[in-house]
């Protein structure tokens, strides 16, 4: 019968939040799984989903053509299709925050267009980069020049006076300038390498391998705790640049570390599968909506949420047209649009 | 340890190339008592607090005792003082418990346990009559309940210099009375030091004990409300003509006529 105090009351209401967002990435989390081993189970040879769980857990009971197609196919594919995702809307997230704008992303600030330059220039003009084994030599142009585009950002961001909105105007202005740098190759370009390219840029996870999947997964496996631990600072900055500095958050330092992160996550993961746009965009957008933006939730919530939609884009891409693999690239934003509308309207019924 | 007393010295800041405030020397304000910044827009008063808190640079000498604040670092500055900017953040997806935790979670230089910080971030929101509001988003408040959350913020880090750049624009005419008794409350029972923008006149010289009445970046009277508040300066700095009267229960009042 005891009267609660008015503290412990809000206090175990919020510890109630906590629990909800902690279920809802928990939640994302399982949904990943099970999207992934659809992810898994689909494609144009049938092989039953039991044969491939049984066949992940002890690949020595199947036989050659069957483990050929589950190890060396179907999970690369898979792991790379949920990598890609998370590290992709991790970036987006990191962005949105650290820019203040909701349309910020890798590929909305040129990240995506400088990769495809480097692509075309490896591919049209036939360049190569030293000690780099050429099966290598195309992801590594395509790094080079996203990577280089991101430090352009942020060498202006620590030009003096330069404020967050001259930075996306900026990354917008990166967009343009290498498009059509990527044009003006495609325009000297042989129609062989021109349907590559074109390829290229639309994404695809058919370039998956064990080796790349090591390399994305060791960038995301590196940069993933720092961002967490920036996750209170980030949070505090969504207040105002004025009031995060005045909490003792260096927020040029804040920035300079972010936009690194994000360099790191958007170059290697665009120069393994291409261009993917929709992604780093939405995926933020959704966690924002399910757990809001204490970054302790949102950027877990953002990385599950793109992975989420990256596998259920790669089941949709070897589904839509039977017995064909289409672009992931461009399935992506057929399958985000429709849950991301379903999102927004189902949110508004709420409130 | 007395109050503390903060200085200021020869400073000038400026955006780019143009000086907002050129050599600007005040008597040193001392905590214990609430220090309204009042004049005409543009005068430079946001501007000077920023300076304050560090958040632009400054050149001259900011001193607290004996800690010049500007060779200090942001993380530095914020161990002793916090700013209230006078813009709200728009469209953050943030309770106001969760935006007022992140005052103390985001740098924590002295380390506090996170039951603590949970236990001052509602003490704080109890303090200012928002704490039903803890678990509401910041972007679903109306204008004032989201001010009130902005100086749940920075009362909370519990500095020794506080700074609020008209922290009761938006507020009822209840609330503004209770944002002001709570200001002053702080500043005595802390003894902190407490700058505080106003645009109202008559509540600047109610609250406070000193008025410093900035126009054109320089200081156009500095002293008690008494002193500083006069139909002469108030004609010559905001170019109205106004009376300052002693209403029937002894308080200072403002009745303006008309802009001239
Ligand atoms: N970021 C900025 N860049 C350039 N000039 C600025 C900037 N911020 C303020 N100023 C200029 O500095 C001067 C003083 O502005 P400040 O914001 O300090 O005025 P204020 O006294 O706070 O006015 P108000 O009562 O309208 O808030 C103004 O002339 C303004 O144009
Ligand atoms: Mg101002």
């Amino acid at each position: 019968m005891s009267e609660l105090s008015p503290h412990t009351q809000q206090l175990s209401a919020y510890a109630r939040l906590v629990r909800r967002r902690v279920l809802i990435v928990a939640g994302l989390g399982a949904l990943m799984l099970v999207a992934m081993l659809f992810d898994i189970a689909t494609g144009p040879s049938n092989l039953p989903l039991a044969d491939v769980i049984s066949g992940i857990l002890s690949p020595s009971s199947l036989d050659a053509p069957a483990r050929v197609i589950i190890w060396e196919v179907r999970l690369p594919y898979a792991l790379m299709a949920v990598l890609v995702g998370a590290a992709l809307a991790l970036a987006g997230a990191e962005m949105q925050t650290i820019l203040n704008n909701p349309l910020a992303s890798p590929f909305t600030l040129g990240v995506s267009s400088a990769a495809a330059f480097g692509a075309a220039l490896a591919l049209v003009l036939g360049m190569s980069l030293p000690f780099i084994p050429t099966d290598w030599n195309l992801p590594a142009f395509a790094f080079l020049f996203a990577f280089a585009s991101v430090l352009l950002l942020q060498a202006m961001a620590r030009l003096r006076g330069t404020g967050v909105e001259t930075l996306v105007l900026f990354g917008i202005a990166l967009v343009f300038t290498f498009n059509a740098l990527v044009a003006l190759v495609q325009y000297v370009a042989s129609q062989e390498a021109l349907q590559q390219l074109v390829f290229w840029s639309m994404g695809s996870l058919a370039r998956s391998t064990w080796a790349k999947l090591g390399v994305l997964g060791l960038v995301t496996l590196i940069v993933v705790p720092f961002s967490l631990k920036a996750s209170w600072r980030m949070t505090a900055l969504r207040l105002g640049e004025d009031r995060a500095r005045s909490f003792g958050i260096s927020v040029a330092r804040l920035r300079f570390f972010s936009l690194l992160r994000v360099s790191l996550l958007a170059a290697t993961s665009v120069a393994f599968v291409g261009t993917i746009g929709f992604i780093g965009l939405v995926a933020p957008h959704i966690a924002r909506l399910l757990v809001g933006e204490d970054h302790r939730f949102f950027l877990p919530g953002s990385m599950l949420a793109g992975a989420v939609i990256m596998s259920l884009a790669s089941v949709a891409s070897k589904t839509i047209v039977p017995g064909a693999l289409l672009p992931v690239g461009i399935v992506t934003s057929l399958i985000g649009v429709p849950f991301f509308i379903a999102l927004i309207f189902s949110r508004r019924e709420r409130l | 340890m007395g109050t503390p007393q903060l200085s200021i010295d020869g400073l000038s800041v400026g955006y780019g190339r143009r000086k907002i405030i050129e050599n600007l020397s005040l008597p040193a304000i001392s905590g214990g008592a609430v220090t309204a910044l009042i004049g005409p827009n543009a005068a430079g008063k946001t501007t000077l607090l920023r300076a304050l808190a560090g958040l632009v640079p400054a050149k001259g000498s900011i001193r607290l005792d004996d800690t010049e604040l500007t060779a200090l670092s942001v993380a530095g500055h914020a161990r002793h003082v916090t700013y209230m900017p006078q813009a709200l953040p728009q469209r953050v997806a943030l309770t106001v418990f969760e935006a007022t935790l992140s005052a103390l979670m985001s740098a924590r230089a002295d380390a506090i346990s996170t039951a603590e910080a949970h236990e001052r971030a509602l003490h704080a929101l109890d303090r200012l009559g928002i704490a039903d509001l803890a678990l509401r988003g910041l972007d679903e408040l109306s204008g004032g309940q989201r001010q009130l959350a902005s100086l749940a913020q920075s009362i909370v880090r519990e500095p020794t210099v506080l700074l609020l750049d008209e922290p009761t624009s938006a507020l009822d005419i209840h609330h503004q009375l209770r944002v002001m008794q709570l200001v002053a409350e702080l500043a005595r029972e802390r003894g902190i030091i407490v700058v505080i923008v106003l645009h109202d006149i008559a509540q600047a010289a109610r609250y406070a004990q000193r008025i410093v009445l900035l126009e054109q970046g320089t200081i156009a009277a500095d002293g008690s409300p008494d002193a500083a508040i006069t139909p002469a300066t108030l004609a010559r700095v905001y170019k109205v003509e106004a009376r300052v009267e002693r209403c029937s229960h002894g308080t200072l009042q403002v009745i303006v006529d008309r802009a001239v």
